[in-house]
């Protein structure tokens, strides 16, 4: 029989629904995983196993008494620790929120539970959010799973990174210690890191689901996603995490559609749109053979391919790296150490001292990076030379992929330009680090769905992604082809187990 | 035009004079979250997580708040902007937990729109003037420190955190303390008419930034100073006199003004730097990203519009005209709503008892309320609002002297009375015998006795002093207890005169 930490989300729930297990042997057989992980992965700030176990029982409970379950019944998660867990200490992997615990319970978290699902633990994270490699946490750099092969069978022993931001995420999923976990992207956060270890995951429409309690990095790109094993289980979790939310005035008053129902891999009828800037100079050689295996699949499915062009994304990062610095300069001003969090108070400090001391010793080198970033581009003198500038900037990258939709129903492009790389290769280089996000952060500044799916291995032996950009709303589009390029891939590699 | 000027050692400085105004919205909930505004409740108790800014959490606008600044703005004349943002103003302190304040910098809510001040030459405003208003933006209030709770440490409380205020701003058309304190009564006046702030300035739900200019008449503007959270008129227009006589000093002496912030002090009436430009925030504004533009239907505004009360203008010029009030009255009785309201409910009961026109009792309404109550309660230390008597106690003593129950003179005992006791005009008349006269027979007896006992001044005024006749009705009435129907008195010693 199948290992119960194998099985998918949609497996597991419908296990337990009809008692091949009981959620609680799902939830111990998960716990241990983690136990036995969390000293090599890093995965976890803090573990809950008991949050897990009584999740569990009730859920036990329900299906004993004959109550109707709800749709994760039994499924324990991993949670990010950027959403806030009534409780739960909750971080953002940062040093200044050390032991903050909130009083609250995040929207997209609480949605989860009230549908049945269990939280293992609270999942390590760049700083923030801020960071491609998870190098940035104050809890120490999560450890992807994958190893590259030595070429004799065996691994070689570099530690690889998890991706990021979400990476305690991604390399939580790829382990099989968590059937799925929450994300959030940013720029990128929830696709580059499911690339990176051979998983799906999707960014929803901005607004799909709800920003209430989840620390804000920028305000006007952050969004919650789920982080799975299949495009099944990212629907289906998806469709449990959105939704309006009046404390939110982002919050899109739609209804969410039933993704998971409507799911078919047949694109006849649909045209996809390769972007022709996407083919940037020096590009990969696996990466573009992986994109090209993805529009032969696609094709397969049934779809039509098209040329598009999406003239601006050249400015796409620049872009991005002024807009979402300015905001998070503005966001993380509340961590002054006056009302919760660290605060560092030295002998005969004022209040500056006690703001400067707090903030040096609270913040990660890549936070102040941004703070500065943000602060330096909203300052007076500078402002309209980049921040309006770049908003105008968005506006137009918005606007081609606007025009570009006029022509194709999903655009294909891969989801990063490498596989993963090795812990510490880029991160004395923050410029090379940050054009990691370069094929994510457009389809971010337009707010549009958008995922990444499991490609195949490149030459190292390490996965490669593909990503879907969709149209505004078109989640169903995106997960479809996405469903569609998972049957082609036949994706079933996965990490050999060293921890 | 106003004349003021400052006559300085080498001659006349004009001042230029603009206010903005923050005055407290008046609701139940605060700008972005659900918290209560209560005043006067005891600290951290009306803090939400918003308002504390814990982490993940998010503002979402109160629409209550903008009702009533649009109401406010279409008060004040002014342009209704459909469109308005949210932007972040940035800056550290203990007083803020975002570490921002959401204010409207770019795209306020109201443009451009003024009021007029009334010409008062006593007070230094030779004629009416119109002030124009540049803008009216929506904003959160900071909390408050407290540095008296601990010895070594403040102490931050947050309720007042997230308020919603308005802040006013007027063009800078003022040139003399007295039209400052002119427009900010005025406006003090209008939005409590409207009700959007209560306007209790000693409770900070309104306040003033004052900016002053001084500069040779004809010249350019020259550089301002700001004058913060100024608390009352009376601060107001002595924070400007000091701050423009300071002005003049330091030019005067060579020196030049540096564009700052000041403070003013009450108990000394001077205003002291609070820090300059140099170190003034960049406050690094920048849209709100967790607020969608504010866009505002046609029918809302229209409904805002719909809303308004008689405003204090239009008031004062329906009850010089309609009522024929004086102009007097008509602005003593408009200044405040809670007094307009007092005498119209006054007006409306006296009318019906007296089974009158309102038009026919509004003036004698309006200068027993001016004149008698006014001037009753000032002896008491009491102010309409707190009167031990009401429009309906007021109405039924009117109607007996309306009535000729009782005369004028007799009223104001019998207000007096009722100040002292609470009892009902027609009680105390009832009990103290204080009705009036009209037994022909007891006022002759009366005005005989009068006449008979002052037979020298009867030859006088037949000589032709016929000023005594005056003095034959006072005597007359003093043998009555003034309780002497007047007309009849009159009639009667005319008669016996003749």
């Amino acid at each position: 029989m199948t290992a119960l930490t194998d099985l998918t989300v949609t497996a597991l729930r419908d296990g337990v629904a009809q008692g091949e297990f009981t959620a609680t042997e799902v939830a111990t057989a998960f716990n241990a995983a983690v136990a036995e992980a969390q000293g090599a992965l890093n995965a976890f700030i803090v573990t809950t196993p008991e949050k897990a176990l009584d999740a569990a029982a009730r859920v036990d409970a329900d299906r004993a008494a004959g109550k109707p379950l709800g749709k994760l019944a039994g499924v324990p998660i991993g949670m990010k620790d950027l959403f806030a867990t009534q409780g739960t200490q909750t971080t953002a992997a940062s040093h200044i929120l050390e032991g903050f615990v909130p009083q609250y319970e995040s929207t997209v978290s609480q949605k989860l539970w009230d549908a049945g699902a269990g939280m293992l633990g609270k999942l390590n994270l760049d700083q923030f959010a801020m960071g491609s490699s998870n190098e940035t946490s104050a809890f120490g750099n999560v450890i992807s799973p994958w190893r590259r092969p030595d070429g004799q069978g065996g691994l070689d022993t570099a530690a690889l990174a998890p991706g990021g931001s979400s990476g305690g995420s991604s390399a939580a999923v790829a382990a099989r210690i968590v059937p799925a976990a929450t994300g959030t992207d940013t720029g990128g956060s929830i696709r580059q890191p499911a690339a990176f270890t051979g998983i799906s995951g999707i960014k929803p429409t901005y607004g799909r689901c709800s920003r209430w309690g989840i620390v804000a990095f920028a305000s006007s790109l952050d969004q919650a996603g789920p982080m799975a094993r299949d495009v099944a289980d990212c629907a289906l979790l998806l469709e449990t995490m959105a939704g309006f939310d009046p404390k939110d005035s982002t919050s899109l008053n739609l209804p969410v559609p039933d993704w998971s129902a409507a799911l078919s891999a047949d694109l006849r009828g649909k045209k996809v749109g390769i972007p022709r800037e996407y083919r940037i100079e020096g590009l990969n050689a696996d990466v573009a053979k992986s994109w090209d295996d993805g529009i032969a699949w696609l094709k397969d499915a049934g779809a039509e391919v098209v040329d598009v062009s999406l003239p601006h994304t050249k400015y796409a990062l620049p872009t991005y790296y002024i807009i979402a610095p300015a905001e998070a300069s503005s966001n993380l001003a509340r961590y002054d150490g006056v009302r919760y969090g660290l605060r560092d108070l030295p002998d005969h400090a004022g209040l500056q001292d006690m703001y400067a001391a707090t903030r040096a010793a609270g913040f990660g080198a890549e936070v102040k990076r941004r703070i500065l970033i943000g602060t330096y581009v909203l300052s007076a003198g500078f402002y309209d030379a980049y921040y309006t500038q770049a908003q105008k900037v968005r506006t137009l990258i918005a606007r081609d992929f606007t025009e570009a939709f006029a022509q194709c129903d999903v655009i294909l492009t891969p989801t990063a330009p490498s596989s993963a790389f090795a812990l510490g290769e880029k991160s004395a280089d923050p410029l090379e680090m940050y054009l990691n996000d370069v094929f994510s952060v457009p389809a971010s500044l337009a707010g549009l769905p958008a995922m990444s799916v499991p490609a195949g291995l490149d030459s190292t032996g390490l996965p490669l992604g593909l990503h879907l950009i969709g149209k505004p709303f078109d989640e169903q589009g995106v997960l479809n082809a996405g469903l569609a390029l998972e049957q082609r891939a036949a994706f079933t590699a996965r990490p050999k187990k060293w921890w | 035009m106003s004349s003021y000027r400052i006559h300085g050692a080498t001659g006349e400085w004009e001042v230029v004079i603009g206010l903005e105004v923050h005055a407290q919205i008046t609701t139940q909930a605060k700008l972005f979250s659900g918290s209560a505004t209560a005043f006067g409740a005891e600290p951290n108790t009306q803090v939400s997580l918003v308002d504390a800014a814990m982490p993940g959490m998010l503002p979402v606008l109160n629409g209550e708040c903008i009702r009533q600044a649009v109401r406010t703005g279409i008060a004040i004349n002014a342009q209704i902007n459909a469109w308005s943002r949210f932007d972040r103003k940035n800056y550290f302190y203990a007083d803020l937990p975002q570490g921002y304040q959401i204010s409207q910098l770019y795209h306020p809510l109201v443009g451009e729109g003024y009021l007029d001040i009334e010409a008062d030459e006593k007070a230094g405003i030779p004629v009416a003037k119109r002030i124009g208003v540049e803008r009216i933006h929506v904003e959160q209030d900071a909390g408050k420190l407290m540095h008296d709770q601990h010895p070594t440490m403040s102490y931050v409380d947050l309720n007042r955190s997230g308020v919603a205020l308005m802040e006013i701003v007027s063009r800078p058309d003022m040139t003399s303390p007295a039209e400052a304190g002119a427009y900010l009564s005025k406006l003090r006046t209008i939005l409590r008419y409207v009700g959007s702030c209560d306007g209790n300035m000693d409770q900070g739900s309104m306040r003033a930034d004052v900016n002053v200019s001084v500069r040779r008449p004809g010249e350019p503007l020259g550089t301002r100073t700001e004058t913060k959270n100024v608390n009352s008129v009376r601060f107001v227009m002595a924070a400007i006199e000091h701050e423009a006589n300071r002005q003049v000093d330091v030019l005067e002496a060579g020196g030049k003004i540096v564009q700052e912030t000041r403070l003013f002090d009450p108990d000394t009436g001077t205003t002291r730097s609070m820090r300059s430009k140099e170190d003034a925030h960049d406050y690094r504004y920048f849209p709100d990203p967790d607020l969608l533009p504010l866009v505002l239907e046609a029918a809302f505004i229209e409904e805002c519009r719909q809303s308004l009360p008689e405003l204090p203008d239009a008031k004062r010029a329906r009850y010089e005209q309609a009522l024929g009030l004086s102009a007097y009255n008509a602005a003593v009785l408009t200044a405040d709503v809670e007094t307009a309201r007092w005498f119209e409910r006054l007006v409306a009961l006296t009318a019906s008892k007296q089974g009158k026109a309102e038009a026919d009792v509004a003036k004698q309404a309006a200068n027993w309320l001016t004149s008698e109550l006014f001037g009753a309660l000032n002896k008491l230390g009491k102010g309409l609002l707190d009167s031990p008597i009401g429009p309906e106690a007021a109405a039924e003593l009117l109607a007996l002297v309306g009535n000729a129950t009782i005369s004028g003179s007799i009223a104001k005992q019998v207000l007096e009375k009722m100040l002292e006791t609470g009892d009902g005009a027609g009680e105390i008349v009832e009990r103290e015998g204080l009705k009036q006269t009209t037994d022909t027979g007891a006022i002759e007896a009366a005005a005989d006795a009068v006449l008979a006992a002052n037979a020298d001044k009867v030859e006088q005024y037949k000589g032709g002093k016929e000023a005594l006749f005056g003095f034959f009705v006072g005597q007359t009435m003093k043998a009555l207890q003034g309780k002497g129907n007047p007309q009849l008195v009159n009639q009667v010693l005319k008669a016996k005169l003749g």
